[in-house]
């Protein structure tokens, strides 16, 4: 098939952004969106230009490194499926195809479609963690976790940080990926002691990340490549809400002998 | 070279006990004044560098992707082994250790894989710990499923994504540390040399992908959790960016590679769809369980699957392999696949694979049934092929998986090159000829966690470290000379993509040293290896410039390193005259198509000694002793 793309190409972070039309002649149906940009970069490096720029790793749709709004969706028209497992026959022969990067205040254009996502990565640090040092742990079987608890768990743990919901979201909230992982271990009887404080902390460090307030619309869990539900906003909220109430002032009395 | 493995003396279930014991320390007041780098940040590297900051050294932990969440590790599917016998099948730290040196097809150390054993039930404990979400029954205990080479239930498992869990609790640690500031976190940083001072570790010479910039980073000691190199090969299952640049690095300065040549094919992969294809997606093996493999009995039969009769199919696995079926081991189907390919009676484009049809099953059981079974795998082939292996079978074929082959290291996980560790799937150490399904997690975690923050007290009690800094000649040295290699790949301006290259090399080195091995074809690919590198630094064209964000740039670094790195592979595949596990020599088979290994001349190690560009790297050879194993001939019929 034949296709016209316009893809956004942005030199770095300063310099300023446009449109750029190519014609993409020789497509196959069987391609992968990413194998249909690799086809375009070829002949681009062969006629002495400039490669588009777009990060990708696994191609398998676990690493979350690969995203860029299609046509205005993030990911593209396929739900439930990262850009690298979108492909061509998702789309017609003479389809015009917009691309862009994520688009948010929080993640910075570093060239073309690839932005620096390392806010999401200090909304863990502020957190998103168990503190279990290596060494101390009892026996796997000790707790006995319920298979609801440790099921819903591991679908809001399937998140792949990939920040399609903070690109589809009108408001540019990393409400979902946030609670997702507050979700995750907060459903854990190990993620209990932390619960709280977790929440406290996380929320905190996204604000502080320039992320927008979450208005609930929705879009980022249509966008979710691994359909996330937007029920783990309502858990981190609620987290949010009674860690406000219940949090006591942390005083190092004990143990100062 | 002198190789001395450093297996601590005793019995077997006493080793790494004495050892711990034996081992210097350094007090807590002291780790603080040690810095560490730490190269990669997958399952070996994440975990490493979470636990040494506990302990209190300094790290600095860097990945070439844009966060240390995205490591390769992320994309393993099934599980990870512990001898935990919770289900009192009879299973026991001395059963999973043999089954793993069984499984290595006896190419392995006995003290190390006895360690990883030992060390297999306290990862669960540890990832449980953390928050793991892994699959539970209703009871609420850890649920568990068998996996190949292996009688017993010790699969630990979190759906399909076993991998990604594991990793995000390492990196969820990772983070934890960074925050606390005891780890210094350099995404999109790529590691280019070895510093070496005195003949010890003491450096990484790195470029910043964003930035452009070159620099040295010094420490007092180097690991390197970097992975493997199955992306020699081209197509693999890793991931784009998955290199071995950084052992390859290690071994010019001095680290010795063992075992190149093992490398482990997995059975059933998508097959490749076209010339634009840039990977291959793994379908799980568990697939084999109730799809049958065939192909048509006629060379050249073009009609679809279901227009061909049941008397024109060759279920030729079933056929060769009465016993085990469809259920063969990894090596054998792959190989069987790749000689019914080689006849003429492959199917589909290019005509490079073979039917996994089940239809039978279908009947035999419904469509629920087997919806309920494998309904997420049918939906992801479906996605990529366009085609549902409800209404036809799905095509499969061979693709590389897994490299055992790495860097040399001792007991302690050191190098040959002292200061520099080597962990995870970036060294040689565990697995043989052969890897055992789920046992990767396994070896990254127990490398990471519990062994190497360790062993690099070990080391650093005991090293004489002088200052260094950026003014150290050998620093100047080496980054003098990543700087020059830039300037030099940016400067042939040729005519020829860095893909191109990589897919020509990749072709030559999956027909040469594939699946399957002759002396003729690896004479053959020493030929016109070494060409096509003398092509690729007159004619390739890397475009932009070293100043910035440059992907091209950084693949091309990569691709050089393969085309020296699968020159190396070849000559080990060479001068290894026997077959074993993955590395089958059509010259060693018996006369039913097994691997015929030769213990007599080749129970060694294979560790391959750099001597310099145009000249023949020394072989070195470590001999196996099997001192609580009997070595056996593995027998699948």
């Amino acid at each position: 098939m034949r296709l016209t793309l316009q893809v956004w190409r942005q030199p770095g972070p300063a310099s300023a952004g446009e449109f750029v039309r190519y014609d993409a002649p020789d497509i196959t149906e069987h391609m992968s969106f990413l194998e249909m940009l690799d086809v375009v970069n070829d002949r681009l490096i062969r006629e002495g230009k400039e490669p588009i720029a777009f990060d990708h790793d696994c191609r398998e749709g676990i690493c979350g490194a690969c995203g860029m709004m299609i046509n205005g969706v993030a990911h593209g028209p396929s739900k439930g499926t990262a850009t690298c497992q979108l492909h061509m026959r998702s789309f017609s022969d003479g389809d015009e195809i917009w691309i862009e990067p994520w688009r948010a205040t929080a993640f910075p254009v570093v060239r073309d479609l690839v932005v620096n996502r390392s806010a999401l990565d200090r909304i863990i640090a502020s957190g998103g963690f168990i503190s279990a040092p290596t060494g101390a742990a009892q026996d796997g079987n000790a707790i006995p976790i319920a298979k609801q608890d440790a099921d819903e768990s591991m679908d809001a743990a399937a998140c792949i940080g990939c920040g399609a919901c903070v690109a589809a979201c009108p408001n540019g909230s990393a409400s979902l990926f946030t609670g997702a992982k507050i979700t995750h271990l907060g459903l854990l009887p190990q993620g209990q002691p932390e619960r709280y404080r977790r929440a406290l902390k996380m929320v905190a460090q996204m604000d502080l990340e320039h992320f927008g307030s979450c208005t609930l619309f929705g879009e980022c869990q249509e966008a979710c490549p691994k359909d996330i539900s937007i029920d783990v906003i309502s858990r981190m909220n609620r987290d949010f809400l009674v860690a406000a109430v219940k949090e006591r002032e942390e005083r190092s009395v004990a143990g100062a002998g | 070279m002198e190789l001395k493995s450093k297996i601590p003396a005793g019995p077997l279930a006493d080793k790494w006990d004495n050892h711990r014991f034996d081992m210097k320390l350094v007090n807590p007041a002291n780790k603080r004044k040690f810095t560490v780098i730490m190269v990669g940040s997958g399952l070996a590297g994440g975990s490493a560098a979470a636990t040494m900051s506990e302990l209190g050294y300094n790290v600095k932990c860097f990945c070439y992707q844009d966060s240390p969440r995205r490591a390769h590790s992320i994309a393993a599917q099934g599980g990870i082994n512990a001898a935990k016998n919770y289900k009192n099948d009879g299973d026991s730290v001395r059963r999973l250790f043999y089954d793993t040196i069984k499984g290595g097809d006896f190419r392995a150390r006995e003290g190390n894989v006895y360690r990883l054993a030992q060390i297999s039930r306290n990862i669960i404990d540890q990832c449980v710990a953390q928050g793991v979400p892994f699959a539970r029954e209703y009871g609420g205990l850890l649920d568990n499923r068998s996996f190949g080479g292996a009688q017993v239930s010790r699969t630990f498992y979190a759906r399909g994504q076993t991998g990604q869990q594991l990793l995000l609790g390492a990196y969820q640690a990772l983070e934890k540390e960074i925050a606390k500031g005891g780890v210094t976190m350099y995404p999109r940083t790529e590691m280019l040399d070895l510093v070496i001072v005195d003949g010890q570790a003491r450096g990484i010479v790195v470029r910043d992908h964003v930035s452009g910039r070159i620099e040295a980073h010094l420490a007092d000691a180097v690991i390197l959790g970097t992975g493997g190199y199955g992306n020699v090969f081209y197509l693999s299952t890793n991931a784009q960016g998955s290199n071995g640049s950084a052992i390859w690095k290690a071994y010019r300065r001095g680290a010795a590679f063992a075992n190149p040549c093992f490398t482990q094919i997995h059975p059933t992969c998508i097959p490749v769809a076209g010339d634009y294809q840039s990977k291959l997606t793994l379908m799980s093996e568990s697939l084999r369980n109730d799809g049958r493999v065939w192909v048509p009995k006629k060379s050249g039969d073009e009609r679809a699957p279901e227009a061909i009769p049941e008397e024109e199919r060759d279920y030729y696995l079933e056929r060769k392999y009465p016993s085990f079926g469809n259920l063969s081991p990894r090596d054998i189907a792959s190989r069987a696949a790749k000689e019914v390919c080689d006849e003429g009676r492959g199917v589909g484009p290019g005509g490079r694979g073979v039917f996994l049809d089940f239809g039978a099953a279908i009947k035999r059981l419904g469509k629920e049934k087997i919806a309920e079974r494998y309904g997420n795998l049918f939906e992801m082939y479906d996605r990529i092929t366009d085609e549902d292996p409800y209404e036809t079978p799905m095509r499969i074929y061979p693709a590389v998986h897994y490299t055992m082959g790495g860097l040399w290291v001792d007991y302690n996980l050191m190098s040959t090159i002292p200061g520099l560790h080597v962990i995870g799937e970036a060294n040689f150490s565990d697995h043989g000829a052969n890897r055992l399904g789920a046992s990767a997690l396994m070896q990254g975690l127990a490398d990471g966690y519990f062994v190497v923050p360790l062993t690099i007290g070990d080391y650093l009690a005991q090293a004489k470290l002088p200052p260094v800094d950026e003014n150290t000649p050998e620093v100047r040295e080496a980054v003098a000379v990543a700087s020059g290699r830039v300037k030099r790949l940016l400067g042939v301006n040729g005519t020829r993509t860095v893909a191109s290259f990589h897919r020509e090399l990749g072709k030559i080195m999956w027909e040469f040293c594939g699946m399957a091995r002759n002396a003729e074809g690896l004479k053959e690919a020493l030929v016109r290896i070494p060409a096509l590198r003398e092509q690729f630094w007159r004619d390739v064209r890397v475009p932009g410039s070293g100043d910035d964000f440059n992907q091209n740039l950084d693949q091309a670094g990569r691709v050089a390193d393969f085309m020296e790195l699968a020159e190396l592979m070849c000559l080990d595949a060479l001068h290894r005259e026997e077959s074993c596990g993955g590395h089958f020599r059509t010259e060693h088979e018996t006369p039913d198509g097994e691997a015929l290994r030769d213990d007599e001349h080749f129970a060694y190690v294979a560790a391959w000694e750099y001597k310099g560009d145009g000249k023949a790297p020394v072989l070195n050879k470590e001999q196996l002793q099997y001192e609580n194993v009997k070595l056996a001939t593995r027998s699948y019929k």
